[in-house]
């Protein structure tokens, strides 16, 4: 893994540390929203969502593979790679997610609420084994296509690539905004998360406003592991179940089913995260040893003490 | 209206049971194109559950619905409001946290164009419709008075209750619907509001080409707008006819408001 305990101290340090929190933030964020488009739907919280993110690595690994990537690139090469990556992670983990939807969810949507859940579980599994079939158990480097130059501000080391990762993330989620408040489909959503029933007696369709949901959140997640291998580099079967939860957190903290909670969770999860690895570094085996603690501990407090989240959730006027 | 008019809506010996109980039986309604036409009967006779069939929600176990003599046979409640069925509820069922406009909007929603591409990149066709739509929701609310126009941008959750009742009516037209059903529109309403909105529904039916099924529990409001009534009693309609008929009627006097009781 990264080194991501910076050496030097003081403002610098925590400016640094700051800049990868609001990086690994982005990345939360786009996998959070996922969890949340679907949770402020359907009320399921799809635990395969980790692992259809993951696929997108998987899938750009293979990819970049076949292409021959080996080192940076530059120019209308590295911008050509970008678009194409983008594309094709987003198209394999919307496909993906579309597919599970349709193959495990839909079947069980009148089922009692645990059915889906144990559903989620058991398709996760079966995602991972398949990417453990595909690439084995190691973990393979994804090539540095990305150049590793940085700004220096103040001695802040601002790397172009997570800039890169913060524009892409933003302007993903101004996007979603945009189509959740200006169009039919974003209009049918909200309202089918508040009341499917009247929302079908007035004509919305609630299946293709549920597909809607899981192919917008499995897009967004397929962006995120094109950042993920950008920025750890490091691609294998498991990454998913981790990287999820994290995201799953950060969707809770926000407050599930709350798009724009999503987005603060992620990035407040991020930045928890990159500072915990440094200014609890004085504990016994490092920061990073206690990091997963304290961000879990967060998801902890979260549901006993404001199980709403910091933004609240879109409470369903259900009758 | 001439014998050969086809019938706007048609329950043809509707059963619906829910494991043993039944809560509609072989139930036979005929509602001519513009009128209005009231169900009525005491709780749990069956009135919701009439509307849920016509709607889609449920599948009758028995019998036919239709529209304008077509089958509604198997179609889900999106698709039967597409083919001109509207409701409101009981229970106002506003999505609280949208704004009046949009609550419209989503009314209107089978207006606009389906494809992803047209609604995603907001392509002149998918504007048109947008723009389109706003201008209706606009004039249905101008329908209302306004007082009402002015709230548009005010979320659901914030409007009075007769407000509501509104803009759900107006909700309900935004898809252009051929029947309309109301459900209670007059409850939890006093006197005054009451009185106003009989005044809409009678004209709502000129000004939109409407007709219209309600359910009503107030006599005064049935008595006083219907075409023509149909009593439910257990699942079983037990009459149906003129409002001075439904008066006189012995089975239904009992049925309805029990032993001797007299309709005002």
């Amino acid at each position: 893994m990264l080194e991501f305990a910076a050496t030097n101290g003081g403002p610098v340090l925590f400016f640094q540390q700051l800049e990868l929190g609001i990086t690994l933030g982005a990345m939360y964020a786009l996998v959070a929203l996922g969890y949340t488009l679907v949770y402020g739907i359907i009320e399921l919280i799809n635990f395969a969502h980790g692992d259809v993110f993951m696929w997108s690595t998987v899938v750009l690994l293979l990819v970049s593979n076949a292409l021959g990537l080996k080192g940076t690139l530059g120019g209308f090469a590295l911008i050509g790679v970008l678009i194409l990556f983008l594309a094709i992670g987003m198209a394999v983990s919307a496909f993906l997610n579309v597919s599970i939807e349709r193959l495990a969810y839909r079947r069980l949507r009148k089922a009692p609420r645990l059915a889906p859940l144990i559903a989620a579980v058991g398709v996760s599994f079966i995602l991972e084994n398949i990417a453990q079939l595909t690439i084995g158990s190691g973990f393979i480097a994804f090539p540095p296509i990305f150049p590793t130059t940085a700004l220096n501000i103040f001695g802040v080391k601002i790397s172009i690539l997570h800039i890169f990762i913060f524009g892409l993330a933003v302007g993903l989620m101004y996007a979603l905004d945009r189509f959740i408040q200006t169009t039919k489909l974003g209009r049918a959503m909200r309202a089918t998360a508040q009341d499917p029933e009247a929302a079908a007696l007035m004509g919305v369709n609630v299946n293709r406003t549920i597909f809607m949901a899981f192919l917008i959140g499995g897009a967004l997640a397929g962006a995120a592991g094109l950042c993920y291998n950008l920025v750890i580099a490091q691609v294998n079967f498991f990454t998913g179940f981790k990287f999820g939860l994290i995201a799953f957190t950060a969707a809770v903290f926000g407050g599930i089913g709350n798009v724009y909670g999503a987005v603060a969770g992620g990035f407040a999860i991020g930045i928890i995260y990159a500072l915990s690895i440094q200014y609890f570094n004085f504990l016994p085996g490092g920061g990073v040893a206690w990091v997963d603690a304290i961000v879990f501990g967060i998801l902890v407090l979260t549901l006993v003490f404001r199980p709403s989240g910091i933004l609240g959730q879109q409470v369903p006027d259900k009758v | 209206m001439p014998e050969t008019t086809i019938p706007a809506l048609q329950m043809r010996t509707v059963t619906k049971a829910f494991g043993g109980l039944t809560a509609v039986d072989s139930v036979d309604l005929t509602v001519q194109p513009g009128q209005i036409f009231s169900i009525i009967g005491p709780n749990g006779a069956g009135k919701a559950t009439v509307f849920n069939l016509i709607t889609g929600i449920y599948q009758p176990t028995n019998g036919d619905i239709l529209l304008q003599g077509q089958s509604l046979k198997g179609l889900t409640p999106d698709r039967v409001l597409r083919r001109g069925i509207a409701r409101t509820f009981q229970n106002i069922r506003l999505f609280s946290n949208m704004t009046v406009m949009e609550n419209i909007l989503v009314g209107e929603h089978k207006t606009f164009p389906g494809d992803l591409i047209s609604i995603i990149f907001h392509l002149p066709n998918y504007q048109s419709a947008e723009k389109h739509a706003r201008t209706r929701a606009l004039e249905l609310l101008s329908f209302f008075g306004p007082k009402m126009v002015a709230l548009k941008d005010e979320y659901a959750a914030n409007l009075s209750y007769a407000d509501r009742r509104r803009v759900e009516i107006a909700r309900a037209l935004g898809s252009n619907p051929k029947v309309l059903l109301l459900d209670e529109p007059t409850a939890g309403m006093n006197d005054a509001e009451t009185a106003e909105a009989v005044g809409y529904i009678t004209r709502m039916r000129e000004q939109f080409n409407l007709t219209i099924v309600l359910i009503e529990h107030k006599l005064q409001v049935t008595m006083g707008i219907s075409d023509r009534i149909a009593v439910l009693d257990y699942g079983k309609k037990i009459a149906e006819g003129l409002p001075e008929e439904i008066q006189r009627n012995e089975q239904v006097i009992e049925a309805y408001l029990g032993r001797k009781v007299v309709v005002e």
